[in-house]
């Protein structure tokens, strides 16, 4: 189904998981929303339970404690959902890769759709990820 | 037959309150957006999210009570609609049965109620906090309400039928152009805030502090219940204000729907020009705005129209 998909990309909840980061990519996320980007234009809302969610966008660079919360989360959220990495860290772990409290990459964790890396991304990047993941998610169904 | 059927679901029963309950939703978020120098969703994004909800998977919490947590959405959304149902036949048809206002009264309790029960009986933590800010708020509401109903009541002869309100309305002047009414009108504007959980008053469901609260372990269709029914009281209970109060005359069928969409969209602006010049009110600060500010305002409402003016 061609509809379906279009719907679903088109009203994206976002959920936003800080999985340790050092906060500058948690103030990009949140620019995206200012006047000057508005992605509200887009149906992209952020929302406060993950039961709502259709997007979960994880930043900062995963270590154990915060793996255990993200396994909880994706089990928690309703499917079809999407997984987004902003910045860096959660990309390849940057600098704190081989770190002590870290595990192994992200995509081990859980399965990514897209990411956007950055240090931290410009609100531009992020919304181009975001049409990356719009594009996969209708060009999958095209085949 | 069919036609009183079409009449109850289509026109202007629940498919159209739901219509223009969502481009009304529409209509406040593109406000808020155009406030803050933004430019906002576009017209159909309403729709979208409901549909996208339905294309979900419901999520059931374990510790839930299923019976209660499947049923509340529903019961609210039922209820909902038949709020529209008697409002509308009133409004655009002219049908009404007596102590319809009580009926109204009572069927527009049932949606948060259940959106409580719903929230006890997910045992999510957030969502008791919510609840318990509901109970509050309800109590603190639903007497403010009460108050703008007894206005209506004294102003049309201690009537209790919508019909004899809005006609009387129509016969001499909107009640509205008195100091009672100007009163009722005012309050009732800030009960259709805290029902619909819009700004200063949305302690029950805020976001960023107990994440979305009540509705916090729902998911798919049941939350798409919720938001449909949050969608037609957005269409219903600025209606009941306009047959309540401000009911103008009019010649022509045309007339009376231009009528009702400008006061409507007037309705919308001042909500949210009230939305978005207040921050949230903490629980205690809102009860005590309905109670201590609010419902003496009332009682004098109540005064000033046993007196005539």
């Amino acid at each position: 189904m061609k509809l379906k998909e279009k719907i679903l990309t088109k009203s994206l909840w976002v959920y936003h998981l800080s999985a340790g980061s050092c906060n500058n990519c948690d103030i990009e996320i949140l620019d995206c929303f200012t006047p000057r980007f508005d992605i509200e234009r887009f149906g992209i809302q952020l929302v406060g339970s993950i039961r709502h969610a259709d997007v979960l966008l994880i930043t900062g660079a995963m270590n154990k404690k915060s793996a255990k919360i993200l396994k909880a989360l994706y089990e928690q959220a309703p499917r079809p959902l999407f997984v987004a990495a902003v910045g860096i860290c959660p990309c390849s772990q940057n600098l704190f890769k081989g770190n002590y409290p870290m595990l192994s990459a992200l995509d081990e964790i859980v399965p990514v759709d897209v990411y956007i890396p950055g240090c931290p991304p410009r609100p531009e990047a992020i919304i181009a990820g975001i049409a990356k993941l719009i594009n996969k998610v209708t060009e999958k169904n095209k085949k | 037959m069919i036609k009183i059927f079409a009449q109850y679901l289509i026109f202007p029963g629940i498919v159209f309150s739901f219509l223009i309950g969502a481009m009304g939703f529409w209509l406040e978020r593109k406000l808020t957006a155009r406030f803050q120098y933004r430019i906002g969703p576009p017209w159909y994004q309403n729709f979208i999210d409901v549909t996208k909800l339905f294309l979900k998977e419901t999520i059931l919490p374990k510790d839930a009570s299923r019976m209660m947590f499947m049923l509340s959405p529903i019961v609210s959304l039922s209820a909902t609609a038949l709020v529209c149902i008697i409002l509308a036949n009133n409004y655009f048809l002219n049908r009404s049965f007596l102590g319809d206002i009580i009926v109204v009264l009572y069927l527009l309790l049932i949606p948060s109620l259940f959106t409580i029960l719903g929230a006890l009986s997910s045992k999510n933590p957030l969502a008791l906090v919510g609840a318990a800010r509901e109970i509050k708020l309800m109590l603190a509401y639903e007497f403010v309400f009460i108050t703008c109903l007894i206005i209506a009541i004294v102003k049309s002869g201690n009537s209790v039928m919508l019909s004899d309100i809005t006609g009387l309305q129509i016969l001499n002047k909107p009640n509205i152009i008195s100091f009672s009414g100007a009163i009722a009108v005012l309050l009732s504007i800030f009960y259709v805030q805290a029902k619909l959980c819009i700004v200063p008053f949305d302690a029950a469901e805020a976001e960023q502090e107990i994440m979305a609260g009540t509705v916090i372990e729902y998911s798919g269709p049941l939350l798409g219940f919720y938001k449909i029914s949050k969608l037609m009281l957005y269409f219903s209970l600025p209606l009941f204000i306009i047959s309540l109060f401000i009911k103008i005359r009019t010649q022509t069928t045309f007339e009376r729907y231009l009528v009702f969409f400008l006061i409507y969209i007037l309705i919308i602006f001042v909500m949210s020009v009230i939305k978005n010049i207040n921050p949230r009110m903490r629980i205690k600060d809102a009860v005590q705005f309905f109670w201590f500010l609010l419902f003496p305002l009332g009682i004098l409402g109540i005064i000033l129209a046993q007196l005539g003016l």
